[in-house]
């Protein structure tokens, strides 16, 4: 179920819990945009979260990663508690990956230097092995001959596939997707969902800011509903999508599905 | 069908037509260019034959016969031509232009970057002095440091001591100047060794971090190299430099660095209003990163120190070079304002004085306006080179 | 595992208010001065600086001024040993500052060109106001005459002439500046036209007009307009000081109103030329009614910009010996009945909040037209 790469002793230690989310609340401003979620991931478990506009589902998962800060509650990700410490916070980045609905690949930088760069100045690998690493991943989404190319110069889905080939390169025990197929265009949307499906299939914790309903039936374990800041319903697919419980969901379903 | 047809009939004989008609409005326009020029001409020479001013470029080697208060090259009134007191304000254009453009961007970019500051009070005092020093004209703030701050000081009887045997009074700022003795070029021989093994360094840990990963940090032994190894060679050389004092006598200063008010209150206001806009450029460079740059660079692990190095410089450099560079030309052309205090920078001293002595306008004012646009004409073109190179780096 | 499978929130949560301390004032301080140590430390200077400057400053300008008197008043004395600044200086020159040395007994025009200037400049600049292009009529072309006429004057009509060696002061800056616009604005479009025509000896013509002004200070434009101009035409015909000026300001502005407007030329979509040339307009329809009108609402921010560093400008014509308003300080200033380092300070003080307030109020302006174009196109 776990990645192969890191070693047996490591697996041991990690926590069954990927991501501990408890009594979360935050405010921008005086709006309250994250009402007391509570919601544990499982080590290997693969969420997708879906929810109306400005329901709060990108700013809880950028509170997993500290790009957010939050007011009250405990987010402990891999066993590592995130507070203000600068060095617990750059140990749980490194530690979990993140695609971004507009990519955000670097644009002065080539392909390859877009997945050698963290690997290069945080995990300090020579450029070499960095180079091999990421050529795997490039190979891994299929656009290895891309490499040597600048961002610019590829089509949305080829830059969103770079971009989690770029994650993948730090080694991630998570991965999180913010809306990673909404700013494409159609037809590239499945290469990359295609990409995200093998991901999964190599059992690595996930967690989808999605609408892809597809998707969402062919690898969440789980899927969420959010809407103004609370998480109204959580259920397996087969049963979240046949038998929505809460009204909201049901209406949401409705304006998504057609 | 017919309308068809015919339209298409028309056209080409439409088109046929508009082609003789722009032929028609150039050969014009060259004809009133040239017709504009020739009669301009002819109205100089009458004028000129007139007013028995001389024509032609021979005034070059006459003897200027006039004072220059500030030489970067040998020059006396008696024994210098016209030409010797062009380059000598040439050099002074150039040098208060240097020596602003360091100063400006270092104030610039410090202002900038504090106008970005979370801190609401570092933002909101930059953001002042921003709107206070560029809604007020350049010669205005000239006038005001030569005249209200700098000529108010005391008289040379009162001057105010600085420490090390300077002095400061309304006829300058005098300085200790330094006299090198020959074993000096020994401590420059260092510093250039000092600098040369601080870059073979660089490429040495770039190259090892390359090979193994391990980051080594510089600062330390960069600074050992370039002040430490030149100091140690100066002291072992028997501190082979001296200082001039200047030595206050009764009527006047002799000795020393002098520095005139008239170049002090110029490089302070060319200094502090172009660093006003220099703040501005800055900040438009460092807000045209995106936010996601940023946030993407620290998701993956990144530090805020690294991730400003290798993602967020590199790429607001990239937009604040080139109006940074025109702003070093305001700068320079800003620098032409000496005429009002009396720097005797290129235009005080070629279309002031030269231009007051021999009376030939025409050719005084093009020399001047010729190599302000040379200066021009060569940044733009690299600005152009420069813009292209980036574009084709990021294709 | 399975427990934790299926929730349903059955109450939706009440929304509510941030903790105290970190909303409020309270909130506030903390994130925006006191956040971390460097902050605090940036915050403590900040503080420092403004407390070594802004007092005296305010004491200088207000608290120990002189408000009213000669110039004996406003040196130092028993009971104002350390004296701010000489307020009364700029209250005995102030008709000197505003007209120059223009007739006492005519100085009434010289008002009523204020007020017809200013009637015109809010007509244009109040964006939702009735019949602009009415407005812009008046202000480039009736107002130019009109200010002619009664500025120099017309002894015909009974307004005696008035040399433009006695005008002074806030007149000069503004006639310079307000010709300078009202001519470079023509002069750009149809430069700015000319560099994008498709006929080579047009477009080089332009470009080599506008690269030269724009490569030279305009310093060496104003001598080259004073001293080369009365050159290159018959004497009988030499234009007086104040209109050489005028013209080697016209020429700088245009050149740079040109570059702006040529941005927002370029700014036009090709659509906008295709479906105009589609409706079988031609060239000069195309453009007065079609791509002038959207580039210049676009550039319209950056022609004020223009305007501000045109006023600013203004000042050089001093070193031509025009009487400005900076030149009428220098000289009040420089007056032997008056001269002190005190009222120095104070007439630049005054001048620099005049054209500060001018200035400012201008870009202030601009700040607000841009977000409202932002808003128009977002």
């Amino acid at each position: 179920m776990v990645q192969g790469s890191t070693d047996a002793a490591d697996e041991k230690a990690r926590p069954e819990v990927a991501v501990e989310i408890a009594g979360l609340n935050k405010w921008f401003g005086e709006f309250h945009v994250l009402r007391d979620i509570n919601l544990n991931v499982a080590r290997g478990e693969r969420i997708v979260i879906c929810g109306p506009s400005g329901s709060g589902k990108s700013t809880l998962l950028r509170c997993i990663n500290h790009l957010e800060d939050w007011q009250t509650g405990r987010i402990v990700v891999d066993g590592i508690e995130l507070n203000d410490d600068p060095r617990q916070i750059v140990a749980v980045r490194r530690d979990v990956g993140m695609v971004f609905q507009h990519f955000n690949l670097f644009p002065h930088l080539t392909v390859l230097e877009n997945c050698t760069l963290a690997p290069i100045w945080v995990r300090q690998m020579p450029k070499r092995d960095a180079e091999a690493v990421a050529m795997k991943y490039l190979e891994r989404v299929r656009i290895p001959e891309q490499a040597e190319k600048y961002p610019a110069r590829l089509s949305g889905g080829q830059q969103q596939r770079v971009a989690i080939a770029r994650a993948l390169c730090m080694n991630p025990n998570i991965m999180l997707f913010d809306e990673p197929t909404s700013a494409l265009d159609p037809e590239m949307v499945k290469e990359v969902l295609d990409t995200m499906v093998g991901l999964a299939s190599d059992g690595i914790t996930m967690l989808v800011v999605s609408h892809e309903m597809g998707f969402a039936r062919q690898v969440a374990d789980r899927v969420m509903f959010m809407a103004d800041g609370q998480i109204l319903e959580i259920n397996e697919p087969k049963a979240f999508f046949a038998h929505p419980q809460h009204e909201r969901t049901r209406l949401f379903l409705q304006q998504i599905l057609h | 069908m017919a309308d068809i047809a015919r339209s298409s009939a028309a056209r080409p004989s439409r088109r046929h037509a508009r082609n003789i008609g722009n032929l028609a409005l150039q050969v014009a326009l060259v004809a009133i260019v040239l017709g504009l020029i020739a009669a301009a001409a002819h109205n100089a020479a009458v004028n000129m034959a007139k007013a028995n001013i001389a024509h032609g470029f021979g005034f070059w080697n006459n003897t200027a016969g006039f004072d220059i208060s500030q030489a970067l090259v040998g020059y006396s009134a008696s024994a210098s031509t016209f030409g010797r007191a062009f380059w000598v304000g040439l050099l002074n254009t150039l040098l208060v232009s240097a020596v602003a453009i360091v100063l400006s961007t270092a104030l610039g970019f410090i202002i900038g970057i504090a106008r970005l500051s979370h801190n609401w009070l570092v933002s909101r005092l930059a953001g002042g002095y921003v709107e206070l020093i560029r809604n007020i004209p350049l010669l205005l703030q000239i006038l005001f440091w030569y005249n209200a701050v700098l000529k108010s000081l005391p008289e040379l009887k009162g001057s105010v001591t600085l420490p090390f045997g300077g002095f400061l009074n309304n006829r300058g700022l005098f300085l200790p100047k330094p006299v090198f003795a020959p074993d000096f070029s020994a401590v420059v021989i260092a510093l250039a060794i000092g600098v040369a093994c601080a870059l073979a360094l660089r490429i040495w840990a770039r190259r090892r971090q390359e090979r193994t990963g391990e980051q080594v940090y510089l600062l330390g032994p960069t600074l050992a190299l370039i002040v430490g190894l030149p100091f140690i060679v100066f002291l072992v050389a028997g501190k082979p430099l001296t200082f001039g004092i200047p030595d206050m006598g009764r009527f006047n200063i002799r000795g020393g660095l002098e520095i005139l008010p008239e170049f002090a209150a110029l490089l302070i206001a060319l200094s502090v209003y172009t660093a006003a806009f220099i703040a501005e450029v800055v900040r438009a460079g460092v807000l045209a990163v995106p936010a996601g740059q940023t946030e993407a660079a620290q998701a993956l692990g990144l530090r805020s120190t690294t991730t400003l190095r290798l993602v967020v410089v590199p790429q607001a450099m990239r937009m604040i070079v080139p109006p940074l560079t025109s702003q070093y030309l305001n700068l320079t052309k800003n620098s032409s304002l000496a005429v009002a205090i009396g720097y005797p920078d290129l235009v005080q001293v070629f279309a002031g004085s030269v231009l007051n002595i021999t009376g030939q306008a025409v050719e005084v004012i093009a020399i001047t306006m010729a190599v302000y646009l040379s200066i021009s004409l060569v940044t733009s073109l690299l600005m152009s080179l420069y813009g292209r190179m980036v574009a084709v780096v990021e294709r | 595992m399975a427990s934790d499978t299926f929730y349903l929130r059955q109450t939706p949560l009440v929304v509510l208010l941030p903790p105290r301390a970190r909303a409020g004032v309270l909130g506030w301080l903390r994130a925006n001065l006191f956040s971390s140590p460097f902050n605090i430390g940036l915050t403590a200077i900040c503080v420092i600086l403004i407390a070594w400057v802004v007092p005296p400053l305010l004491r200088f300008l207000l608290v120990n001024a002189t408000w009213s008197g000669d110039r004996a008043a406003c040196l130092p004395s028993a009971d104002n040993p350390h004296p701010g600044a000489c307020w009364a200086f700029v209250r005995v020159w102030l008709s000197y500052f505003v007209y120059g040395f223009y007739p006492i007994a005519q100085r009434w025009r010289v008002d009523l060109f204020f007020v017809a200037l200013a009637f015109g400049i809010g007509w244009l600049a109040w964006l939702r106001a009735p019949r602009r292009d009415v407005a812009a009529l008046y202000f480039f072309v009736v107002l130019p005459v009109l200010s002619l006429i009664l500025l120099c004057g017309f002894p015909l009509i009974g307004l005696p002439g008035v040399s433009t060696v006695l005008w002074g002061g806030v007149l000069v800056t503004i006639v310079v500046a307000t010709v300078g616009m009202v001519c470079s604005l023509p002069l750009g479009i149809l430069l700015a036209l000319a560099r994008r025509s498709q006929i080579p000896v047009v477009k080089w013509l332009a470009v080599m007009f506008i690269e030269f002004v724009r490569g030279v200070p305009l310093i060496t434009v104003l001598f080259m307009a004073s001293v080369m101009l009365p050159l290159f035409v018959p004497e009988q015909l030499s234009p007086d000081k104040l209109l050489r000026a005028l013209i080697g300001v016209a020429m700088f502005a245009s050149a740079y109103m040109a570059e702006v407007i040529r941005a927002g030329l370029i700014a036009i979509p090709r659509g906008q030329y295709e479906a105009a040339q589609a409706l079988g307009l031609g060239y000069w329809r195309t453009t007065a009614l079609v791509v002038l009108p959207q580039a210049l609402r676009v550039t319209l921010p950056n022609i004020v910009n223009v305007f501000i560093a045109l006023f600013k400008d203004t000042t050089l014509v001093f070193i031509v010996g025009i009487f400005d308003f900076l030149r009428t300080i220098e000289a009040a200033r420089g007056d032997p009945r008056w001269t002190s380092p005190i009222v120095s300070i104070t007439g630049y003080a005054f001048a620099a909040l005049f054209y500060f307030v001018c200035c400012y109020g201008m870009s202030r302006y601009v700040h607000g037209m841009e977000r409202r174009l932002a808003r128009r196109s977002g």
